[in-house]
């Protein structure tokens, strides 16, 4: 069992390299698809075992901590685990058909190292329990990440990869002088032996600004508002593959390092009197209310889902800060949530991508007719998003709901309630300009649209397509697995 | 107060670098300064967590019967993995600067988004 937590980490490493020298693109994407359907049973398997609040606790190199690197994992760290690499496998489905479109025949084996690469990191940071090793997984997934986003097909990819590569490695630097500070106070690294020992050194002037640069840097990771302006970017010029596995993976895996460093490295009580909760309650608030404007006033359908993500990301920010069970709980259900929702959504904007060429949503006009499916699928994920009862989307706006009334900020209500006004708008001009508007003859990589020949979407995408919003229905209806996970790690994370 | 100052005199001299490395990053156009600014920027961090670790008076950290003073290993350690970090996000930077260039013929940011935005 404690052998199985390393082999997360282990796998994909070994795998990556193997996968850069194989020069065949079938065998990289079967290798991939492997190495994430395995780190899914694993992760799985993990969660069932930890999901009644025990711990899986593994020593790297049987050094003892705190001098050795330990991973210690709760419900939280295998349910972030899990959603990545579910995520990953779901990307990797859809990755079969949509890569080769994209991606130069050459570079594939690359590509995919790369995306086993970013796999690892971002379970790393998903298992760490001592916070150095978590800014090399960070650093890990973040470099396979920009390597990732400038495979696009567009120019505009290389300039979107490289100012977020600039912004990225600003924040993770940041991370990196609070960590410096916090172990010039502690002296220590693992997450567990600073927390004991904390009110020994609580006085220091030190350990507050260590915790400003810490938020700060992941803040600027997890594109929270006002630091998300590279992720729209980002986000609309990658690969579909890598839009579809990232949008849904790595600002999660930033808030779940969030949540860490405000519940379980400093003591609650600690940030709480630093006026730091409301400050980011405010910012969360606005974050759903700019984030669902823009998103209305996109006309191409990849940034328009970009733009809902920082929205999306500003329900979470308002879930943990309203500081308790329940808030905390709906954050967390939504990080599983969003993930599955954004995935979906990413996925058929990338089916169609590849049929029609572009993510225009003027030159999609009529296409919902030929492709009922994928548009009843992208409808389905959609009315998620919005949080229409019996989806997913609707737990979450509910525990949030309810954890705001609970604390009496009816602002808070008042702005989940515009943020989903907002957000069925947006939803709308997808589901308008697919379904409503009459088609457009374009010619289109030589197909007009309207034919049957762009109708027909790679069976692999369309299954992924269809995994995604089964599952956005199916664990709207059936809240308990994702419900019994959040609410445990919530509760762990609140324990004092 | 002087005391102060002269005391930290190491830590005063490397934010002055952060700063140097922060303004450059944020201040210009051409990417290729920017990567050096970033750069100088990691490299101020380094030389933080070094500095860390040296405790006046102490030696390298050898079990010996003469000494009983050390210098902790730690943060040196921690920062040969920071460096490698360093030179592949530089070096990263550096093959999409190239990559730019290409698709671009320019390295300037404006130059750059000002055609981005004609299209």
């Amino acid at each position: 069992m404690e052998q199985l937590t390393i082999l997360l980490i282990v796998i994909p490493l070994m795998v990556a390299p193997i996968t850069a020298l194989i020069p065949s693109e079938k065998i990289t994407w079967l290798l991939t698809l492997i190495v994430c359907l395995i780190s899914l049973a694993i992760s799985g398997y993990i969660l069932y075992a930890v999901i009644d609040g025990s711990h899986v606790i593994y020593e790297l190199g049987g050094w003892r901590p705190p001098w050795g690197i330990e991973y210690k994992i709760d419900s939280l760290n295998a349910f972030v685990a899990l959603i990545v690499s579910g995520i990953g496998c779901l990307a990797c489905l859809f990755g079969y058909r949509s890569v080769p479109d994209e991606i130069e025949e050459k570079t594939i084996p690359l590509f995919y190292a790369a995306f086993q690469l970013c796999l690892l990191g971002l379970l790393g940071i998903a298992l760490t329990g001592d916070i150095f090793n978590l800014f090399v997984f960070l650093e890990i997934s973040s470099l396979a990440t920009y390597a990732l986003i400038s495979m696009g097909k567009n120019r505009k990819a290389l300039t979107a990869a490289f100012s977020y590569l600039i912004l990225g490695t600003i924040g993770a630097t940041f991370f990196l002088i609070g960590v410096g500070f916090l172990f010039a106070a502690s002296g220590s690294l693992n997450t567990a032996d600073i927390a004991n020992r904390f009110s020994t050194f609580e006085d220091m002037q030190l350990v507050e600004t260590a915790l400003i640069f810490m938020v700060m840097g992941i803040a600027l990771k997890a594109a929270i508002f006002p630091l998300h302006s590279w992720l729209p970017n980002a986000y609309s010029q990658a690969p579909s593959t890598v839009s579809v596995f990232l949008s849904a993976t790595a600002t999660k895996v930033s808030i779940y390092v969030l949540l860490r460093i405000l519940y379980d490295l400093y003591p609650i009580h600690y940030w709480v009197d630093m006026l730091l909760p409301q400050i980011m309650l405010s910012l969360g608030c606005v974050a759903v209310i700019y984030g669902s404007y823009r998103a209305f006033q996109q006309t191409e359908m990849k940034r328009l889902l970009a733009f809902s993500s920082v929205a999306q990301i500003g329900y979470i920010v308002i879930g943990f800060s309203l500081v308790n069970q329940l808030g905390l709980t709906a954050a967390i259900i939504h990080l599983f949530n969003h993930a599955l929702i954004k995935a979906t959504l990413f996925i058929g904007a990338g089916i169609l991508l590849y049929r029609a060429n572009t993510t225009e949503l003027g030159s999609l006009r009529g296409l919902g007719k030929d492709m009922p499916w994928t548009f009843a699928a992208i409808t389905l994920a959609g009315l998620s998003l919005i949080g229409v009862p019996g989806t997913v989307g609707f737990v979450t706006k509910w525990y949030l709901l309810e954890a705001a009334v609970e604390k009496g900020m009816w602002i808070v209500v008042i702005t989940i309630v515009v943020g989903s006004v907002l957000a069925i708008g947006y939803v709308w001009k997808i589901v308008e300009n697919l379904y409503f508007r009459s088609k457009r003859k374009t010619h289109i990589q030589d197909v007009h649209s309207g034919d049957s020949g762009i109708a027909k979407a790679p069976k692999t995408m369309v299954t992924a397509l269809w995994i995604g919003a089964a599952l956005c229905i199916f664990f709207g209806l059936n809240t308990e697995l994702s419900f019994q996970a959040a609410s445990s790690a919530a509760s762990a994370l609140l324990k004092p | 107060m002087m005391e102060y100052l002269v005391g930290h005199i190491n830590y005063w001299l490397i934010v002055a670098v952060m700063m140097v490395g922060l303004y450059t990053l944020m201040s210009r156009s051409n990417l290729i300064k920017k990567l050096a600014g970033l750069a100088m920027f990691q490299t101020a961090v380094i030389l933080f967590y070094v500095s860390l670790g040296k405790v006046t008076g102490g030696t390298v950290p050898i079990i010996s019967e003469k000494y009983s003073l050390y210098s902790n290993p730690l943060p040196q350690v921690l920062m040969l993995t920071a460096i490698v970090v360093g030179v592949a996000t530089t070096a990263l930077g550096f093959a999409l600067v190239i990559r730019i260039k290409e698709a671009y013929n320019s390295v300037e940011e404006n130059e750059i988004s000002a055609m981005d935005e004609k299209e």
